[in-house]
């Protein structure tokens, strides 16, 4: 684990360093420090665990976007091969915060479409931190409606902080947009299934959401607004954000307990920002066991069931 | 989700000494004095500048169907509060509040009705219940009135008046956004008309769904109409917006409605597109 500590990581921090130290240590002056160093990580694990067994849902927000935490773009790097982008919504321009591609999913051809948040200022920019524009949402429609023709299963990966609020997003139709995603992924004649990997922020992560199949990773959060943004509107005060976190129930464990989710992926000890390739093999697995579930259906019974799915969402009496 | 704003543009009651209070009403966007009665004549349109003030879904109801044909349906659906939701105030005792003052149970009413004779289904939002915002139960009745429309092969007409999803009612709310709109993809394939008709203001997730679905998006004049609220775009962009910024003309212009009419000619124009679709 490297990079960024975030404030209740840090005591983490200084194990790390100190693991760190020793090894630099026992090769640079060739000193046998096997016990000691192995007596730190044993610490190391049980900090961690304690540290995430005690996290707060703001704290759960903070890992959801956690700097370090893997994107889209890695995921597609080592849970599927052969990926091939395609741009381009054919009517404006290509955006660059949806990215979108044929890719290979354990030898089968599926369509993998992913919002990408971008890890350093130039890339952040060039990602337009993951919000995406009418533009964004079209490509996605125009990949998903090639998938269906196709008949290829659609692998959606959430990651963003929302749609994004503009000017020329508002001009394009951003409602409109997300819209229209949201009935013709209801309608797909194809396998979907949508996995939240970070940020899963309102209308913008739903419009790649409507799936047969809705996956979250343990330290994901989906939320209807921001704690931020909840904050401000009815605490009158953004500072409230812990507060609103709580009230909101945006964690992996409610969101499956409400039957908005179908399953948790579970994420190594310390989140997937400290180890990579298990949180990808973690993906991988439970990703396959539901895509084959779904192979079993027709085309006509994955839009019954997706249609279905959606109509009971709610809770009400009469 | 702008609907814990109070409307700018809203109604004042000018207090005269003379004369009893609610007799006289000054429009807020032209200045002019207007009697009361007339203004309810006039649809509640200001006959000086045009202005269209929010009314409500029994309002409408009367604007749009024969006389006498309309009834309600689904009306004892209610909220059940999810995820025990505390703010400043509980979920549930703002629930109670709003009932209490609307007389509503929720902030949509739903039911059916002939206009021209055609019988269609129809949901109309009442922003006096916590801002119109859509929570499971603001999803539920539309997806009912859309599912009667195909089920008795009817056409459906909406009037979105909504600050947005009920964020109170936290991912249920969003899902509502999904709900809906998959109603509505079912209605598209069974070839059956839709009616969007946008009234000031409509915004956020209702706009994101139903509200910009319908084979015929319609908008009143002067409109607010948007995914985002204006405030958050500001503050976002860190710039002012330009004049008629999201309003009803502007997404004419930019190709997101098919026409803005008039209230008083609202009903004219629905029975017209009725019959070009349905006969
Ligand atoms: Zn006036």
């Amino acid at each position: 684990m490297n990079g960024t500590y975030l404030d209740f990581e840090r005591p983490l921090q200084k194990i790390v360093q100190r693991i760190e130290e020793l090894r630099y240590i026992a090769t640079s002056e060739d000193l046998e420090l096997h016990d000691e160093i192995g007596k730190l990580e044993k610490k190391l694990i049980r900090l961690r665990e304690d540290i995430y067994r005690k996290i707060t849902p703001y704290q759960r927000v903070q890992l959801a976007r956690h700097p370090n935490r893997p994107y889209s773009l890695d995921y597609i790097n080592t849970v599927f091969e052969d990926f091939l982008e395609l741009h381009g919504d054919r009517q404006f321009r290509d955006d660059p915060s949806i990215v979108a591609g044929w890719a290979r999913f354990e030898g089968k051809p599926v369509m993998v479409i992913s919002q990408q948040k971008g890890r350093d200022t130039k890339e952040k920019l060039y990602r337009n931190f993951g919000m995406a524009h009418p533009e964004g949402y079209r490509k996605a429609l125009r990949l998903m409606k090639m998938a269906e023709k196709f008949s290829r299963p659609i692998i959606t990966l959430i990651d963003t902080p929302g749609a994004y609020p503009g000017i020329g997003a508002e001009e394009r139709g951003q409602a409109e947009a997300i819209a229209r995603n949201l009935r013709e992924m209801a309608m797909l004649k194809t396998p979907l299934v949508a996995v939240i990997i970070g940020e899963g922020g309102s209308g913008g992560a739903l419009a790649l959401g409507v799936g047969n199949r809705v996956l979250i990773m343990e330290n994901a959060i989906y939320s209807v607004i921001s704690p931020e943004g909840c904050a401000s509107i009815l605490w009158r005060d953004d500072g409230e954000k812990e507060k609103s976190a709580v009230a909101l129930k945006l964690d992996a464990a409610s969101l499956k307990e409400f039957g908005v989710i179908d399953e948790i992926i579970p994420e190594p000890n310390g989140g997937a920002h400290s180890d990579f390739s298990s949180a990808a093999e973690s993906l991988s697995m439970v990703l396959a066991k539901h895509l084959k579930q779904l192979s079993r259906l027709s085309p006509e019974e994955l839009v019954k069931q997706r249609t279905e799915k959606y109509s009971r969402m709610g809770e009400f009496e009469e | 989700m702008a609907w814990f704003r109070k409307e700018k543009r809203g109604l004042k009651i000018q207090p005269k000494k003379t004369i009893p209070d609610d007799l006289w009403i000054k429009c807020d966007t032209c200045g002019e004095i207007l009697y009361k009665k007339e203004l309810e004549k006039n649809l509640m349109v200001c006959p000086r500048c045009g202005h269209h003030y929010g009314i409500s879904p029994e309002e409408y109801i009367n604007i749009l169907f024969d006389k006498g044909t309309f009834s309600e349906n689904d009306r004892e659906i209610k909220s059940l509060d999810p995820l025990k939701f505390v703010d400043r105030m509980k979920y549930a005792d703002r629930l109670d509040k709003a009932v209490k003052t609307t007389g509503k149970n929720e902030a949509v009413v739903v039911g059916e009705g002939l206009i021209d004779g055609i019988r269609v289904q129809f949901g109309a939002m009442d922003f006096s219940f916590i801002g119109g915002s859509m929570g499971s139960v603001v999803g539920e009745k539309i997806a009912r009135a859309t599912r009667r429309a195909i089920d008795r092969r009817q056409g459906l007409i909406i009037v979105s008046r909504s600050g947005g999803a009920r964020m109170m009612e936290g991912i249920f709310s969003l899902m509502q956004m999904a709900k809906t709109s998959a109603c509505l993809g079912r209605m598209h394939e069974e070839g059956l008309p839709y009616i969007s008709i946008l009234v000031h203001p409509t915004t956020g997730g209702v706009t994101a769904s139903y509200s910009m679905l319908g084979d015929i998006n319609i908008a009143e004049p002067g409109a607010l109409i948007g995914f985002a609220g204006p405030r958050v775009i500001k503050q976002t962009i860190r710039q002012d917006l330009p004049e008629g910024f999201q309003r009803a003309e502007f997404l004419l212009e930019h190709g997101m409605l098919d026409m803005i009419v008039l209230r008083s000619k609202m009903r004219e124009h629905v029975i017209q597109l009725l019959h070009f679709m349905l006969d």
